[in-house]
């Protein structure tokens, strides 16, 4: 129920994340979504993309440095209260976010937020049993592609 | 108003007498202390016998100051091999102070002094200041760094011998540095020239004016400058800026300085005995040729270096001095021999840098060093290229390598440099030996 996502390593300098897109663009890997963490010296681009294993091969061949980690996808209504919802189950479980980010999903009625936990296991099972609907590889794009 | 530099220096200090000693004379006197000293050595030091008697040479065979080349050269490396005590020629009892400066692996040198020892060192610096036309009449603030660093015990006793005013400020703190030039009426400064670099910078932002200062020289040293860095010294400020040279292995500050015609630097020759040789072949370079710099310590009892290869470039000048002493000099130093570089006092080589990398990381990731000046500093960046095994998907995780690279270096360095991750395969790849530093200075 873990959902692979492509992490990067970006220097900051100018044109970096353009390049990055230009490379993925003419291999006909299409983007579900992006975020970028960025620090004073540097930035990890983490995507969701079509076909994560192509991704990383074509980025590595090129020099960047790809790492494939997992992200736990929840899809919530797209009202107020749909994240601290989360939150709330997450946090009486003891469990903390680690990073985060967000897309809604094209209907838009539902948002997807894209969670990396202190452990990843044991919130599948908090979210799970309270209710929430965890998306994996598969429906994910299929409701992407809707 | 500024006080001239040369007001004063009519009299000659009693302590530089030898600078102006006939030539004979001061042949006569090195001869006699390199006999003295090789026997010293060959009798005390199993390393320089061992060497000797590999070659076949003994103590007699020294009778003309040529036969110095006779001689074995000592390296760097042989100081770290021999790490901590191994080339000390006195008992533990007779030596009375110890100091230590960066090896090439991370590893100290460590460096000893008998009291005589102590004594030709205080001479040497009085002689030294005595060049810039000091006196007991001036006030000299001392901001060489105190401790392990020969730099700054070495000005500091040899300004209080020239019965100077000392002020023993040490490094840093550039504020308090200047608030004590203009308060305590500083007339001579000692620091790196890359420190009074960024001292000059740092009063202009306090809207100092160096006319209302006393400040009138400038001893610097401890790492390579330029006749432009002089130059804008003395444009910017009013004082004379003096070059002092002098390493840890020899005896600290003191071995060379410039005088009031600032041309070259005056060689305390009756200690240090001077040579110029090719450093491919050794073959000795005729004056004003510019080849490695051999020094051979002709008095240091505690730890006598017989031919010490410095890695200096430079050349003898031959010609005699307007200043009136007789004593040679060399050229400014204009670079090395090898790959070592100067920050802030600190002798760094990249070979500590790696030894550095590989204690964070399982293998050596690629690197390289730049070597930029800001603020007036001579400043070094490491670039580490980023690597899968290193590369984790949290800014904490990437920071946290960071950080490790960094606490490694400054752990070996003793002092803390900018790191930078950059993305693989930006660092240049060359073929052959690596080009590890970029010099933009």
């Amino acid at each position: 129920m873990k959902l692979k996502q492509l992490s990067v390593f970006l220097e900051n300098k100018p044109g970096r994340l353009r390049e990055l897109c230009a490379l993925l663009a003419d291999n006909g890997i299409n983007m579900i979504t992006i975020s970028l963490a960025d620090t004073e010296q540097f930035g990890i681009l983490r995507l969701i993309v079509s076909d994560c294993e192509a991704a990383k091969t074509i980025l590595e061949a090129k020099g960047f440095v790809a790492k494939i980690t997992e992200v736990i996808a929840v899809e919530v209504n797209d009202e107020p209260g749909g994240l601290r919802d989360v939150l709330q189950v997450e946090d009486a479980a003891g469990i903390s976010v680690e990073y985060m980010y967000a897309f809604t999903i094209k209907s838009g009625e539902n948002a997807v937020l894209l969670f990396r936990f202190d452990d990843m296991d044991k919130a599948v099972v908090a979210l799970k049993s309270a209710g929430f609907k965890v998306l994996d590889r598969v429906t994910l794009f299929q409701h992407s592609e809707n | 108003m500024h006080t001239q530099w040369n007001d004063r220096e009519s009299l000659i200090h009693p302590a530089s007498a030898p600078d102006y000693l006939r030539e004979e004379q001061l042949h006569k006197l090195q001869l006699q202390r390199l006999r003295a000293i090789t026997k010293h050595a060959y009798d005390n030091q199993a390393l320089f016998r061992e060497r000797m008697d590999a070659s076949g040479v003994t103590p007699d065979d020294i009778r003309t100051l040529d036969d110095i080349r006779k001689l074995p050269f000592t390296q760097k490396t042989d100081l770290r091999d021999t790490y901590p005590y191994g080339l000390f020629a006195v008992p533990m009892n007779e030596v009375v102070r110890l100091h230590a400066s960066s090896g090439t692996t991370g590893k100290p040198i460590v460096v000893a002094y008998t009291n005589e020892d102590i004594e030709v060192w205080k001479e040497v610096m009085v002689r030294a200041y005595a060049c810039a036309g000091l006196d007991s009449g001036d006030i000299i603030q001392n901001a060489y760094g105190y401790g392990l660093f020969t730099g700054g015990l070495g000005a500091h006793y040899g300004a209080e011998a020239l019965g100077a005013t000392v002020i023993p400020i040490s490094g840093g703190n550039s504020e308090r540095q200047i608030m004590v030039m203009r308060d305590f009426g500083t007339t001579a400064i000692c620091s790196t020239p890359s420190y009074f670099l960024h001292l000059i910078e740092f009063a202009e932002k306090m809207g100092i004016n160096w006319e209302d200062f006393p400040l009138r020289a400038g001893i610097f040293g401890a790492e390579p400058w330029t006749d432009e860095m002089r130059d804008y010294i003395e444009g910017k400020t009013g004082i004379k800026a003096f070059d002092i040279y002098g390493l840890s292995e020899i005896i600290g500050p003191g071995v060379g300085m410039a005088c009031s015609e600032q041309n070259g630097l005056h060689i305390f020759e009756d200690h240090f005995m001077i040579e110029i040789v090719d450093p491919v072949t050794d073959e000795p370079m005729p004056d004003g040729q510019e080849g490695e710099l051999i020094i051979t310590t002709l008095s240091k009892k505690a730890m006598p270096v017989m031919r010490y290869r410095t890695h200096d470039i430079t050349s003898i000048i031959a010609e005699k001095c307007a200043c009136g002493r007789t004593i040679r000099r060399i050229n400014r130093i204009a670079r090395r021999s090898d790959d070592m570089f100067i920050i802030r006092g600190v002798n760094i080589f990249p070979s500590q840098i790696e030894a550095a990398l590989l204690k964070v990381e399982e293998t050596l990731p690629h690197y390289q060093i730049v070597l930029y000046r800001s603020g007036g500093m001579d400043q070094m960046e490491v670039q580490v290229e980023v690597t899968a095994e290193t590369f984790s998907d949290t800014v904490r995780g990437v920071e946290a390598v960071h950080k490790q690279l960094s606490e490694a270096i400054a752990h070996i360095l003793g002092i803390r440099v900018k790191l930078t991750l950059v993305e693989p395969n930006t660092i240049e790849r060359s073929m052959g030996k690596a080009k590890r530093v970029i010099d933009n200075r």
